[in-house]
């Protein structure tokens, strides 16, 4: 006490644990690290991640798989199971199948990320917004995001597509896009604005905000710096689930007739055109369903994995 | 000591957290009294201890004087100016002067930032403090100051010890070099043997920097041997304040005769000798406290004044410090010395 250089010794001597933590690596490691580093030795992690790699390769170079042109008929091959020359067979216009669900791809991913994205910025911001200032900021919001979760999914998606998009319509390619990607998002982001909300909320009453209140830290740091850094991991795992059941999702309503349609190529398409066909060319259905039910598969098991890296104490 | 000029003035602080019912039309249908009535000078360079047991207010007390909350009415005045009063700029000015060090060192640390970006936010809100350059280097100045390792800047706190936590939290308050800082509860959250090297560095930086602390603790022995003066707090009000000697060895109100009585005593033969008050029941609901004094109901001295006065907080005869009691009289109850 007396002699100020003792109590130095103490100190510095003191730090065992933290010390043997760091002299693995001399690099300061972030909580951000620490996940890479248990999600680097998890199998489920590289199994989809190396999936996801395929599929993105897929939606962005679909050339690389196939050189045969996904729109070419050829009407007397209608229908013609999987052979050498054509691996998925033919659909009802005498399309190349594998040609066709590889072209799918891309619509699908694009559909699944982009409408996640709409949502988890809609979500996000009313989340934050909500937890952060709360109040009737937060009722208001909240009331709002009820009403929309108060819609049951597909119903609301026919009625908002029917109204915009009529079945019997022919929207070109980017309209009939994004008018799915905006009613997937609008039906969606209340669950996001409550994850986000939550988390927010949580972060909120540490005590770390209350100090940089304290140090007059003004809104914009606040969420920036210290609520969203630390409610972002909930957040993140979510919208990667939530794209690959927003694939589904666009699966389901072209399968209904009022999402995407021709001329654009995807997944739900080719298994709403060939369920009549089930019992005398199934190929036609299969693969496409099978290429779908794989993609969902790749971000639930990647969203998963990353949340059990965030969460070991879920473990 | 010498009276010096005070930094800090509180003046009838209450801070009364409404109570509502109902989901759509919310009514208020009452109040926890949280701090009711608090008045106390705080000098320069002088450690003043707030004690009371859990729910006395002593944290919603910190809150209000770091302008976290707004009082329902009362002033705080840092250096004459009223900062419960402040606001943006102003506000922003102010809180340059007072700083506060947090109970828990496990949250009051934003686990995705570095300690450097800990340490050096306080820059980075002021930026007319200190030019971009100098800050790393201020920084590192800082961790020197507080026993951490100057090259750990960029570690992250979970790979540092609830201690060295805690350090960092004393860094985070010393970087705009207040003249007031407020510790709620610092070393509640630590071992015994840390809480000491804690408590010996914030008494290094208060004789380095000539700080003002408010020293918020239930430890009365931790208090003890940091603070100038206590307060005692029971249900919102302060009911005994004096110098540290005088609260210790000649304490005149009931209610800090019994806090002091209940002191684990380390030396097992001066234990006998002190006698053991023991209060009856629980502290009363402070959204609805007992009429005139509020220590009445666990009081063995209460009469019937005590219901229909509440005594004042000042110098009764036969004591020579203030204290919120009708019968207060000078009783040693520890007699050891701790």
């Amino acid at each position: 006490m007396s002699d100020p250089s003792v109590t130095q010794d103490l100190i510095h001597g003191g730090e065992g644990p933290a010390a043997s933590v760091v002299s693995s690596s001399n690099r300061p490691r972030s909580l951000w690290q620490d996940t890479w580093d248990i999600l680097r030795h998890r199998k489920i992690f590289w199994i989809s991640f190396i999936m996801l790699i395929l599929f993105l390769l897929m939606a962005a170079f679909p050339s690389l798989f196939t050189h045969k042109n996904p729109d070419y008929a050829t009407l007397a091959k209608s229908m013609d199971p999987p052979s050498g020359e054509a691996w998925f067979g033919y659909d009802l216009q005498g399309r190349d199948v594998f040609a066709r669900t590889i072209y799918g791809a891309r619509t699908s991913i694009i559909v699944g990320v982009l409408a996640t994205l709409v949502t988890v910025i809609l979500g996000g911001v009313a989340g934050v917004l909500a937890a952060y200032y709360a109040r009737w900021v937060d009722s208001i919001l909240s009331r709002i995001g009820e009403i929309f979760l108060g819609v049951p999914y597909v119903l609301g998606a026919i009625i908002i597509l029917g109204t915009v998009a009529p079945a019997q319509s022919s929207p070109d390619r980017v309209t009939i896009m994004a008018v799915v990607i905006i009613v997937l998002a609008v039906l969606g982001w209340p669950i996001l604005m409550r994850i986000a909300r939550s988390s927010v909320i949580q972060a909120k009453h540490q005590d770390y905000v209350q100090a940089a209140r304290a140090l007059g830290a003004g809104p914009f740091r606040i969420i920036f710096k210290h609520l969203l850094p630390n409610s972002l991991a909930p957040i993140l795992v979510y919208s990667t689930i939530t794209i690959g059941s927003y694939i589904g999702a666009e699966a389901t309503l072209s399968l209904l007739g009022i999402g995407l349609r021709e001329p654009v190529i995807s997944w739900g398409i080719a298994i709403a055109d060939h369920t009549s066909y089930i019992r005398t060319g199934a190929h036609a259905m299969l693969f496409p369903a099978a290429f779908l039910s794989l993609c969902v598969l790749t971000f639930v098991m990647l969203g998963e994995a990353v949340r059990d890296a965030l969460d070991p104490k879920l473990r | 000591m010498a009276p010096a000029e005070s930094i800090l003035e509180v003046r009838d602080l209450v801070k009364h957290f409404p109570l509502t019912q109902g989901i759509v039309f919310k009514r208020q249908i009452g109040a926890i009294k949280a701090v009711d009535g608090v008045s106390f000078d705080l000098r320069r360079g002088e450690t003043l201890g707030v004690v009371g047991e859990s729910g006395c207010g002593k944290s919603t007390l910190a809150k209000v004087m770091m302008a976290l909350e707004r009082p329902t009415s009362g002033s705080v005045k840092v250096n004459g100016r009223d900062i419960t009063k402040a606001k943006g700029a102003e506000l922003k000015h102010m809180r340059r002067n007072i700083q506060m060090v947090m109970q828990d060192p496990y949250t009051s640390l934003n686990p995705r930032m570095t300690v450097g970006d800990i340490v050096g936010e306080p820059f980075e809100i002021h930026s007319e403090v200190l030019p971009k350059g100098g800050r790393r280097k201020r920084v590192q100045e800082l961790l020197d100051v507080v026993g951490l390792n100057p090259d750990h800047i960029n570690r992250y706190p979970h790979q540092f010890s609830g201690g060295q936590r805690q350090r960092i939290g004393i860094a985070r308050g010393l970087a705009l070099q207040p003249e007031v800082i407020i510790c709620d509860e610092p070393v509640s959250a630590l071992d015994v043997s840390i809480q000491a090297q804690v408590m010996n560095l914030l008494d290094r930086l208060q004789k380095e920097f000539n700080l003002a602390y408010i020293f918020i603790a239930h430890d009365l022995s931790v208090v003890r041997h940091i603070s100038d003066r206590v307060a005692v707090m029971y249900l919102g009000k302060i009911v005994e304040l004096g110098g540290d000697s005088q609260i210790y060895d000649r304490p005149s109100h009931p209610y800090t005769q019994a806090l002091l009585s209940a002191v684990p005593v380390p030396n097992p033969e001066g234990r006998e000798a002190r006698e053991r008050i023991i209060l009856q029941g629980d502290p009363p609901s402070p959204a609805n406290p007992p009429s005139g004094c509020r220590f009445r109901t666990r009081c063995w001295k209460a009469q019937d004044i005590c219901a229909k006065e509440e005594p004042l907080l000042q110098i009764r005869p036969g004591t020579d410090h203030l204290s919120a009691c009708h019968f207060a009289e000078a009783l040693d109850v520890v007699h050891v010395q701790s």
